[in-house]
């Protein structure tokens, strides 16, 4: 092997790309050529590095140094700077929002201090398109155990020990699906991977699948021997292109090393997997939904029992996890599963990924161990938020979650006290708002996603959910009336106890929970006929209060539509003939003074 | 290609690990070479190539190769410093390939400071 004395951990996660890491990559590589440094510095590109606001992001190891927001410009002073003479160059090292100096060192940046990566564990350490790199991180190691020296039995005894539950969002046993799995004596079985994640502002799967592939095939290897399967497959968003494009060179490259196929390892197991990618329709989120659609039918969700696991795809017994799952269960083979159990809380064990979206300073992929509170989770890792803006609530889980409150920053993030909270770990998309977020517009927002989203199957969520969203809509029209709070919450009941799948049971969730947390906020629109937060346009009056107005002129320069008059050390006027209503002065008023 | 047996996989892992090793920490020497303009003007960049040979054949896992600016006494280049786990620094002047190796030997692998090309303890840090 070729020795470097300097590794350059280029992130090519999509975030990172569609900031034009590529094109970073190729001015480095000419860059290096030219100072002739290609033989002693090492180009990598990995996966997603998890701290996608300050993409493209460049890691320098051995040193451990975080460049952030690099352009191809600026490779040339950093390649002689760094990389010939050895300095690291100040002006590119990331400064935290709240105090004034560099942050040279990876491991010292907040945001990276506090998180434990397991599923993630080879984030932006390993090139993801090299299964040598993989295999250097002890990858397929635990395959190799697990076929060499355990029998299936006691590889489903370990993950169940383990209390390893579904990341999907539902938290179900995995190695109790397993055990179930297993009981079934019909084949062929098949082992399926869920990469369909639909949730706004989530991306822990595709994370995942772009920085370390192979994680996800050894765990449903794993799956296959413990359960008696032979045939794997990967349903994926199509959405995904550069999470398809990698599984690809990973399946390509496992098959080359007999790491999938016939006999593997030589002990006479066979595995295969194929990829399949989803058209992109949210209910196909849904296991039963999922298989129809892979086999080819319209994607939608069909009466339990029979669970996937006696009759699933093709009729035949299915075991079916989410990406996160899989990618956790070869360290937990490997480490044992007092290891993986050591860390958590009492019911969920291990970690959780998490996407940290919003009103946040810090942007992107966070893993923490479960139980970690809110509060860390947005103000120690997330920085807080930003522009001097109170913390209003946290959506978790997706259409299917809630919204929690600041009362409630202190809640340990599990299965069991989301679940209490009246959310849901969902996936794991965590959307922050601040005080700029009306939360009956919120509601409004999900639900409407819900009604798009909607198979029309059955009645309650066809039906059910759109006349909740005519109420929301009306009550942001300021034509609701007090009774409609309570017929919500009666509607939403019923919709979440009829429903015929998952995302009909939890679509009234971010009606229900921002009822129970801010239901002054419902009020204020029904009889005050005022939006708070000033975001419902039609409750809004667009007047200048000249109490508050600090007469600085903001608002006319976000003016749009020349409806501000404004001078110097006069308070400014909305002309509400020529105003459009589109918040823009709202929006840059930092004083509150438009009501 | 055959099907991996564990020798192949542990091969590649230990193959492919010296490489990657150095993204995770864990070094016990730390060998700088002095790259400013006087630096590789005098011939750094020949130490480089000698210091990361060295490492290469030898399989050295748990030495720092790094670069840093000019150490100051220009008329002394090509520089080295040399930082054991725990000592302090010793700076090396007047080097070539022959010196480097020497050092390299002698004092990053058997810890034994090399006296008659040392110029000084002590050093400026780098992180």
């Amino acid at each position: 092997m070729k020795t470097y004395r300097t590794h350059l951990m280029v992130c090519a996660g999509t975030g990172c790309v569609a900031c034009g890491s590529l094109q970073l990559r190729e001015r480095l590589a000419a860059e290096l050529e030219s100072r002739n440094l290609s033989d002693e510095v090492q180009l990598v590109i990995t996966g997603c590095n998890g701290f996608c606001a300050e993409g493209p992001i460049v890691v320098v190891y051995p040193e451990g140094i975080f460049y952030k927001k690099l352009t191809p410009e600026d490779v040339p002073f950093l390649v002689e700077e760094h990389f010939l003479k050895g300095r690291p160059v100040q002006k590119f090292l990331y400064t935290a929002p709240s105090a004034k100096e560099k942050v040279p060192l990876m491991k010292d940046i907040p945001f990276f201090q506090h998180q434990v990566l397991r599923a993630l564990r080879n984030r932006g350490l390993i090139d993801a398109e090299n299964i040598n790199e993989y295999i250097a991180r002890d990858g397929y190691a635990a395959l190799h155990k697990v076929l060499s020296s355990m029998k299936p039995e006691e590889v489903i005894e370990e993950v169940k020990l383990s209390g390893l539950r579904g990341r999907g969002g539902a938290g179900f046993p995995t190695g109790k699906k397993w055990e179930e799995g297993r009981r079934y004596t019909s084949f062929p079985k098949y082992v399926i991977c869920n990469g369909d994640e639909g949730d706004p502002g989530a991306f822990m799967d595709r994370s995942v699948l772009e920085a370390d592939p192979h994680a996800v095939l050894e765990g449903m290897v794993i799956c296959g021997y413990a359960t008696g399967s032979h045939q794997g497959y990967i349903y994926v968003r199509a959405e995904y292109p550069l999470a398809i494009h990698r599984l690809n060179i990973a399946i390509e490259q496992a098959r080359n090393y007999g790491l999938l196929g016939h006999d593997i390892f030589g002990s006479g197991f066979d595995f295969n997997i194929g990829i399949y990618p989803g058209a992109g329709a949210f209910v196909c989120g849904e296991s039963t939904a999922l298989m129809y659609s892979l086999e080819g039918k319209r994607g939608m969700p069909r009466i339990k029992p029979p669970r996937s696991t006696e009759a699933g795809l093709w009729g035949q017994p299915t075991i079916l996890n989410n990406v996160e799952t899989f990618a956790n269960v070869p360290s937990i083979l490997l480490h044992g599963s007092s290891w993986f159990a050591s860390m958590g809380t009492s019911g969920s064990k291990g970690t959780k990924v998490f996407a940290l979206t919003g009103a946040v300073q810090n942007v992107g992929l966070i893993e923490v161990p479960m139980g970690t509170t809110l509060r860390k989770i947005v103000f120690d890792i997330g920085g807080g938020i930003p522009d001097k803006r109170e913390y209003k609530a946290v959506q978790i889980g997706g259409p299917s979650g809630a919204c929690l409150p600041a009362p409630l920053l202190d809640t340990e993030v599990d299965f069991d006290s989301l679940d209490e909270a009246g959310a849901m770990m969902g996936s794991g998309g965590l959307v922050v708002m601040n005080d700029m977020t009306c939360m009956v517009d919120t509601a409004r927002f999900f639900t409407d996603f819900s009604v798009d989203e909607s198979c029309g199957k059955c009645v309650p969520c066809r039906i059910g959910i759109k006349v909740m969203l005519n109420i929301l809509h009306r009550i942001i029209r300021g034509e609701g009336k007090i009774e409609d709070i309570d017929h919500l919450e009666q509607l939403g009941q019923h919709i979440k106890d009829s429903s015929h799948c998952g995302l009909g049971k939890s679509a009234p969730n971010p009606v229900l929970s921002t009822i129970r947390y801010f239901r002054e906020e419902y009020e204020a629109h029904i009889i005050d006929k005022r939006c708070p937060s000033l975001v419902c346009a039609d409750l809004v009056k667009f007047q200048v209060i000249p109490e508050k107005c600090k007469m600085c002129g903001l608002c006319k320069k976000a003016c749009p539509s020349e409806a501000v008059t404004w001078e110097k050390k006069t308070a400014a006027v909305i002309d509400l003939e020529k105003c459009i209503r589109c918040r823009s002065c709202i929006q840059a008023c930092k004083f509150w003074a438009i009501e | 290609m055959t099907k991996l047996t564990l020798e192949d996989l542990k091969k590649i892992k230990e193959e492919v690990r010296s490489s990657t090793l150095l993204r995770e920490g864990g070094f016990r020497a730390k060998i700088t070479i002095h790259m400013g303009t006087c630096g590789i003007a005098a011939g750094a960049r020949k130490l480089m190539t000698a210091v990361l040979k060295e490492v290469e054949e030898k399989k050295i896992q748990d030495v720092m190769v790094t670069t840093s600016g000019c150490a100051g006494l220009c008329s002394r280049e090509p520089m080295a410093t040399v930082e054991i786990l725990g000592n302090p620094p010793v700076k090396y002047c007047d080097l070539n390939e022959e010196k480097i190796k020497e050092i390299f030997l002698q004092h990053v692998v058997n810890g034994e400071i090399v006296e008659a090309y040392a110029l000084a303890r002590g050093s400026e840090s780098t992180y």
